[in-house]
């Protein structure tokens, strides 16, 4: 199948020798798993999985095992959505914790619907962080497209509101909207969060609302809260997984998948305005054991 | 939440030995297992959880339980004796330099924190009698120099910048003496965020150590980093001798396991935790607080205090 080849023979190397299939090779492949940031639970009921059917077909051979962790975790996150595309006008809320490359990756964003052919126009809600204005800005000016912005310390949901208003009256295609990194135990500025939310679901109920969340590949464990309490707060509707050009994995997106079923939509490789690729489920987890 | 799942699981482990007695080698291993899990929820690196539950289960089998605890507890409490142990049992300082200026140098990954706690650092520092001055050695990101300008004034702590286009040893370099000609004895330099798989930008902050002599290199670290720290830790420390650790974000409900992580690979200490984005969110690192924060039961351990 496809790339499934590739996949394989990159955990060639624990897999093959004619090795048997045995405790000891479960344990090596639960260590690639719980290194891969995937976490204890998830591990477990995929290793457990995998034993079951391993015994039911009788699999003697290390060979088949890999075949078989590599559908277990693509079962996981192949996404039933086609890829996301732009097919009427598009608000993107772009949300996450401090410092996860939300700016960043609106800077990619706009680049990828330009090139598209779309009109876009950035939205500068982060009115807290020192210089996020400008970082914004910076963005706006490389891409060459349209920037609303207030002064910091203003409120985010009006800015937001204007911006949704300048929209309209442009023709824009795509919105993004950026917001100030917040941690989500943090109770008032989640509630900031649903207010904006709240503004963009009260003037651009006529158009498609996008929540994404923008997830650092080296965050551990903390992922999954944040992901279902910014779910709770704002419907967040796709994963950006960023800075997988490091040596993080990012496996905590398959326990994300798998509890909360929000799929991945873009992943981040790098600083540059080009580096933001689409999710491709097979490449992830060949990558995953690298 | 972890706290009562931990605690929980240990007491039923230890039903059977109700009361007094030596902690038998069935009773550890099963505890232990308990640990691990307990410890690699809270991000702690696999391979450094293998090594711990190796150290911990030698002490404790054989010990006779302490009177005033339960087995449960008492072996809570030699895991957390020893993680504590492990992250250092004593607060450390900055090393200020006899010669001023005190030169210290932030590095660590995008986003980690550095420029924010190198303001914080400026303002505790300030707060001690010292006249720090920020350098914006950060050319690359957008407005990161900016964002230091913002910082610093919103602090009323100067910084030197040269714009964006002079290279960041040059910048380093040219601190030093505006520094010593203005009177200010600590330079707090903030470097780009970058990988520590980037050989390029590895070797520009190795420049600018050599070109400076930094008194310390500070690691900023996210303490919600996953199971990856220890790659990125091991590659600072290599490459830079790193003099500590800050980790930041705490205010998070991240069990922070990354803590421990990255003091076993490295050795070098965690000298200060960030837990806000406020200027005055920075304090010194108490490595039992953040034992008990990790195994997430400082409940318990509070009550073995007392015992
Ligand atoms: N290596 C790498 N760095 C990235 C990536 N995406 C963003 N960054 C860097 O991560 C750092 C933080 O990015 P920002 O876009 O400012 O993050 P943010 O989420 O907007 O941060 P706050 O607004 O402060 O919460 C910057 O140094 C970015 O250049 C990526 O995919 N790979
Ligand atoms: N909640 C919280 N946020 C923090 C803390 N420290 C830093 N931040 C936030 O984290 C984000 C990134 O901080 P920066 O100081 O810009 O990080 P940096 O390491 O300089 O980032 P780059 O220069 O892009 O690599 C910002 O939104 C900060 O406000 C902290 O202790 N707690
Ligand atoms: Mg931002
Ligand atoms: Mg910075």
């Amino acid at each position: 199948a496809r790339t499934r080849d590739n996949f394989t023979s990159k955990i060639d190397g624990i897999l093959s020798f004619g090795r048997k299939v045995d405790d000891e090779l479960f344990e090596e492949l639960e260590e690639i798993l719980i290194l891969a940031d995937v976490g204890v639970s998830t591990t477990e009921k995929i290793i457990d999985n995998l034993k079951e059917k391993a015994k039911e077909q009788k699999l003697k051979d290390a060979e088949k095992i890999k075949e078989l962790l590599a559908e277990e975790i693509y079962d996981i996150m192949e996404a039933k959505e086609t890829s996301f595309k732009i097919t009427q006008p598009t608000l993107i809320l772009i949300v996450g914790v401090n410092g996860v490359g939300k700016t960043t990756t609106i800077g990619k964003l706009a680049n990828k619907f330009k090139r598209d052919g779309k009109r876009v126009l950035l939205v500068a809600a982060d009115t807290f962080r020192a210089a996020a204005i400008d970082q914004l800005e910076v963005w706006a000016g490389k891409n060459n497209c349209e920037i609303i912005r207030h002064e910091e310390g203003s409120d985010p949901a009006s800015v937001l509101f204007d911006g949704i208003k300048a929209a309209k009256s442009r023709n824009v295609d795509v919105i993004l909207c950026d917001t100030a990194g917040r941690l989500h135990n943090k109770k008032n500025l989640m509630e900031e969060l649903k207010k904006i939310y709240r503004v963009a679901q009260r003037e651009f109920n006529e158009g498609n609302i996008e929540t994404f969340l923008v997830l650092d590949a080296t965050t551990g464990q903390n992922a999954i809260q944040q992901a279902k309490i910014f779910k709770e707060a704002t419907d967040v509707t796709g994963i950006i997984l960023t800075k997988l050009d490091g040596t993080a994995k990012g496996g905590i997106v398959i326990s994300i998948k798998s509890e909360l079923d929000i799929p991945v939509r873009f992943i981040g490789v790098g600083e540059g305005i080009d580096d933001l690729q689409e999710f491709d489920s097979e490449k992830f987890v060949r990558a995953l054991f690298e | 939440m972890a706290f009562e799942s931990l605690t929980g699981k240990l007491q039923d482990i230890f039903k059977k030995l109700r009361g007094k007695g030596k902690l038998s080698e069935k009773d550890v291993k099963e505890a232990m297992k308990e640990v691990k899990i307990a410890l690699l929820e809270a991000d702690v690196n696999f391979k450094v959880v293998k090594e711990f539950i190796n150290t911990v289960t030698e002490k404790s089998l054989g010990q006779e339980v302490m009177e005033s605890l339960t087995p449960a507890q008492h072996v809570i409490k030699i895991v957390n004796d020893e993680l504590t142990a492990l992250m250092g049992s004593k607060e450390s300082k900055i090393n200020f330099s006899d010669k001023p200026p005190t030169v210290i140098m932030m590095v660590g990954l995008q986003g980690s924190g550095k420029t924010t706690t190198s303001g914080k650092l400026a303002n505790y520092l300030r707060s001690k009698g010292k006249s720090p001055v920020l350098v914006a050695c950060d050319i690359y990101r957008p407005a990161a120099i900016k964002q230091l300008q913002v910082v610093g004034s919103s602090i009323n702590v100067p910084v030197f910048s040269m714009g964006d286009k002079t290279s960041p040893v040059d910048i380093a370099k040219a601190s030093i003496d505006f520094a010593r000609n203005n009177n200010y004895n600590v330079v707090i330099i903030d470097t780009a965020g970058r990988l520590h798989v980037d050989e390029e930008l590895m070797d520009e902050l190795k420049n600018i150590k050599d070109a400076v002599n930094p008194d310390e290199i500070l690691l900023v670290v996210d303490a919600m980093t996953g199971q990856d720290v220890v790659n990125v830790a091991e590659s600072f420390n290599e490459k830079l001798d790193i003099d500590g650790v800050i980790l930041t974000k705490l205010d998070g409900d991240t069990r922070g396991g990354a803590a421990l992580s990255v003091k076993a690979v490295t050795r070098k200490p965690i000298k200060f935790i960030a837990s806000g984005e406020k200027f005055t969110d920075i304090e010194v690192f108490h490595p039992d607080r953040m034992a008990s924060r990790i195994l997430g039961m400082g409940d318990v351990l509070s009550l073995i205090e007392k015992a």
